[in-house]
């Protein structure tokens, strides 16, 4: 998406197809600024939520705006041991993307083999995988991911087995299809005739054909994985306390809902809600950008 | 059909039986079927003879077996916590968990389906594209985020609901029901509500696009030519045809809706089987969770039966595709 490039160059025809929906753009804009701020959240937040020698327990529980004794104004509140909201939310993002993010790139890269080798081998093994997938995706990723960690328990490497094993065979499926189209063309039959060993005509042929559409596919579904890794923490069964992400942000809040105190749960939720919808929108855009059908 | 509804029967059982297969593995070969179905709190004495009933000591295959053999028999262990058998456990629990789901999908579709008609029919109405728009927003908002949202404005500021429990139920052939008292539905509605908006947002987007599609129809330009009222096309014509893929959907989404209520009955407290599982789990009560587990694939595999076999009687085109493969 270089603007500097002239002519109609497929990057800056793809930019200015994606510019089409200013909602689109708004939706990347925020979420090119919650990159940011998730990335660079020890140098931007007032103070590293994580040190105890920097929280004060006699500012626990201040509303948004307040100022402790201290003089040290907290905008969106603090929690009951007197954490800085902003700044836990701040560290928050940072783990619920990185969690979101790298369960959705290895499930990618795990399906898109299984896929691939099940569309080129063919035969009882497609026949096992594809049944294997069926099973799984007749039942909600909630329940397995559930069932998951109720057997493994509870840990950041945990929970990204539990998102990585719920995502995985949606993949698999979607290059499975694709890969059966793209291996009757002739590219692939020119690529046999070379004597090209097997992993390379799937590798280095099949698979960049295929992989445009499920790009797409995967940016919706990090999105779908914070939701979840949300949930999931929310119900006391995700990430350690040690790792507090946004859902485990919500759920602390949770207890001091019912006397009032909305801001502990209240802002975490917006910031998992702004990211969500902004992924989503963005991806949305994609996916009508890249679909040829509706060029 | 008779063969087409046998050949559903016996995939079904295989379903079951891989399911019981993994379930076994999860259990006794992956985790040390020692820790997960003897209490630990149990003496050395205590372990070795549950050890010998539960014929730990015989090799992977009879084991297997003597689990299968129990689980049909309906024998799945005794709640640690509890000290009951874990399936009379969950029994006990799964009328509010049905009860819930069922109020939450009435919601959905009494909701869902004028919704998303509206949003059908006219479709660049300032109206349509806000219900999209909300449809959009059911997508995206965690669930369980949007419960806590309904106790905050609902119990907290407003004070109008009770954020926990059942409140007053009454027996009505041995079970017990929330939804005939009025405490009851005061209770129910939150977390009905709450369960019911993703199966909302979703409908609202199959009507949309069903309607649209119908009004495009030569059927329609039919009834219209024929001088019907626009309504009579739309209740008759349109209505009817596009019922079938909603019906479809919502009979298979009904399993779905029973998992997700785990995560509703959580935070509104609702005594269901969804709260069981995540108390189990956060009590280490493992047969109660090996229990739950068989008896939510059962309802998995029974649900995707019974809706295969209603669309099958429903649109012959299945049946007899069915038939010839």
């Amino acid at each position: 998406m270089s603007a500097t490039l002239t002519g109609t160059s497929p990057a800056r025809e793809f930019a200015a197809n994606f510019a089409q929906s200013k909602i689109a753009v708004a939706g990347f804009a925020v979420l090119c600024l919650i990159l940011i701020v998730a990335v660079g959240a020890p140098l931007i937040s007032p103070q590293n939520p994580y040190d105890l020698a920097q929280l004060d327990i006699m500012d626990s529980k201040l509303a948004p705006g307040e100022s402790s004794v201290s003089g040290a104004t907290y905008v969106l509140g603090t929690d009951d041991q007197g954490r800085d909201m902003f700044s836990a939310i701040l560290y928050g993002l940072r783990i619920s993307l990185g969690v979101g993010v790298m369960s959705t790139v290895a499930a990618l890269a795990i399906g898109l083999a299984i896929g691939l080798i099940s569309a080129y081998a063919g035969g009882w093994l497609d026949a096992l995988i594809m049944r294997l997938v069926d099973l799984q995706l007749s039942f909600p990723s909630i329940l397995i991911a559930l069932v998951l960690l109720a057997v493994l328990g509870q840990g950041v490497d945990k929970i990204i087995v539990a998102l990585i094993t719920v995502q995985w065979a949606y993949y698999a499926r979607t290059v499975r299809g694709n890969a059966l189209v793209e291996k009757r063309k002739e590219y692939v039959d020119a690529a046999v005739c070379l004597a090209y060993s097997t992993p390379r005509v799937l590798f280095r042929h099949i698979l960049p054909n295929c992989l445009p559409p499920l790009i797409v596919v995967a940016t919706v579904q990090v999105a779908h994985a914070i939701a979840l890794e949300a949930t999931l923490s929310f119900l006391g069964l995700g990430m350690p306390i040690t790792s507090p992400s946004l859902g485990l942000l919500i759920s602390n809040g949770f207890t001091h809902l019912l006397s009032g105190k909305y801001w502990i749960s209240f802002f975490p939720g917006i910031a998992l809600l702004v990211t969500i919808v902004s992924i989503n929108l963005v991806g949305d855009q994609l996916r009508d950008v890249l679909n040829p059908r509706l060029k | 059909m008779l063969a087409y509804i046998f050949r559903r029967l016996l995939q079904s059982l295989l379903v079951l039986f891989v399911m019981s297969l993994l379930v076994f593995l999860g259990v006794y070969a992956i985790g040390n079927p020692v820790d997960i179905l003897i209490n630990p709190q149990a003496d050395q004495a205590e372990i070795e003879r549950v050890k010998a009933a539960l014929g730990l000591d015989q090799p992977v295959w009879v084991q297997y077996w003597t689990f299968l053999a129990n689980a049909l028999a309906g024998d799945l262990g005794k709640s640690f916590a509890a000290n009951v058998p874990a399936i009379q456990l969950i029994l006990q629990r799964m009328p509010a968990t049905v009860e819930l789901a069922l109020t939450a999908t009435v919601i959905a579709i009494v909701l869902g389906l004028p919704l998303g008609l509206w949003a059908g029919l006219k479709p660049d109405s300032v109206a349509a594209k806000t219900i999209m728009a909300g449809s959009i927003l059911g997508f995206s908002l965690p669930t369980f985020w949007v419960g806590l949202m309904l106790i905050m404005v609902f119990s907290v500021q407003l004070g109008w609901l009770p954020s926990t429990g059942r409140g007053q139920t009454v027996e009505v052939l041995g079970l017990h029901l929330s939804i005939l008292t009025w405490d009851g539905i005061r209770h129910i509605l939150m977390p009905a509500f709450n369960l019911a908006l993703f199966k909302l947002a979703l409908l609202i987007r199959l009507t949309r696009a069903g309607a649209r599609e119908a009004m495009l129809q030569d059927y329609v330009r039919f009834a219209r030519a024929k001088g019907l009222t626009e309504e009579r096309v739309v209740r008759v014509h349109v209505l009817k045809n596009i019922l079938i893929p909603i019906v479809t959907v919502v009979g298979l989404e009904f399993g779905s809706v029973i998992a997700f209520a785990i995560i509703t009955e959580t935070i509104f407290a609702w005594p269901g089987m969804g709260k069981l599982l995540i108390d189990s789990i956060n009590v280490l009560d493992r047969p109660v969770i090996v229990a739950y587990l068989l008896i939510i694939v059962f309802i998995f595999v029974v649900i995707n039966l019974v809706v295969d076999v209603l669309y099958s009687v429903l649109d012959p085109r299945v049946r007899l595709a069915g038939a010839r493969a």
